[in-house]
């Protein structure tokens, strides 16, 4: 089944499937920051003065939780548009 | 709207991101000449004028946050810091009226980046000396200094990409609907609003915010 495919669209191809499973990571940062946010929510409902410095942390808290998502999406990116593996052939 | 320049027989290319970056750089001069100017000539008894208001408001908000975040003895660094987010955000904002985000190539965001670790090392230095500045990296034991080194030295890497990754994705999501969509593409405007906007100036945000408490730790 592989015999017609050149070399460099089998590694075009692994590229792409790589790209979109790194993309999986995506769905952790997704899940902490929904966590996150109805964690917030009670908290401001337990005390709506401190809103400000809740919402405040929770923004910091997020863009920490964000790096492993953007890792992963640059990881795709370089492997869609960068193709460092081609230079290996 | 790439240069190639001739130097030594060599062939350089600057690329349109640092272009871009040196506009707006002009740009954000030319706007800090004109508000210093317009504050030699205010009246200290007179409340100020619409520019001139937002300005105090925003000199104001960052004086606040670098009070709460850093304490009152390193309010020196607001300056600093609220020209570091006025860049960003202007870097961020940018892609709206044309030009390349400076902030979409990594190199100039990490330079940012590094700037900013560079002095948080030289500011630990000097608050607790350089002999316990060094005996920090042992604790606790001696066993975890290169863990330590290593996250110490991933600070801007991680600042850098979190800016960069953002930016970056914004762009590419755009050009992927504005070229799937062909004519259909002025619904999808609203976009931009939240992709450039929004999450232009919560990186811008966020960055300077992971500045502070980089700049912060390590002293009490």
């Amino acid at each position: 089944m592989l015999q017609g495919i050149s070399n460099e669209a089998f590694i075009l191809g692994c590229s792409a499937i790589g790209a979109g499973l790194a993309m999986i990571a995506g769905f952790g940062g997704a899940l902490g920051e929904g966590i996150a946010t109805g964690m917030a929510c009670q908290a401001i409902g337990r005390q709506p003065e401190a809103q400000g410095e809740i919402t405040r942390t929770m923004v910091l808290g997020f863009a920490i939780t964000e790096t492993n998502g953007i890792y992963s999406l640059v990881i795709a990116i370089i492997l869609l548009f960068v193709r460092p593996l081609l230079a290996g052939l | 709207m790439e240069i190639a320049v001739i130097y030594n027989g060599n062939e350089f290319i600057i690329p349109n991101t640092t272009i871009s970056a040196i506009i707006i750089a002009i740009f954000l001069i030319i706007v800090a000449v004109i508000v210093s100017l317009k504050i030699k000539k205010a009246k200290a008894e007179e409340a100020p004028s619409g520019f001139l208001n937002v300005i105090e408001l925003l000199v104001e908000t960052m004086d606040n946050m670098v009070k709460s975040n850093m304490g009152e003895k390193n309010m020196s660094f607001s300056p600093f810091i609220l020209t570091l987010m006025v860049f960003i955000a202007a870097c961020n904002l940018s892609g709206l009226f044309g030009l390349t985000p400076p902030t979409s190539d990594f190199g100039f965001i990490f330079m940012v980046a590094l700037i900013v670790f560079i002095i948080a090392q030289i500011n630990h230095m000097k608050s607790i000396g350089i002999p316990k500045y060094l005996k920090g990296f042992t604790e606790p034991y001696a066993l975890m200094t290169p863990l330590n080194i290593i996250s110490e030295l991933s600070n801007p890497i991680s600042m850098s990409f979190r800016v960069f990754g953002n930016i970056l994705s914004g762009g590419l999501v755009t050009t992927l609907l504005y070229t799937a969509l062909g004519n259909f593409s002025p619904l999808i405007a609203p976009l931009h609003i939240y992709l450039d906007i929004f999450v232009g100036l919560l990186q811008a945000f966020v960055f300077v915010m992971l500045t502070m408490v980089s700049i912060n730790t390590g002293e009490n």
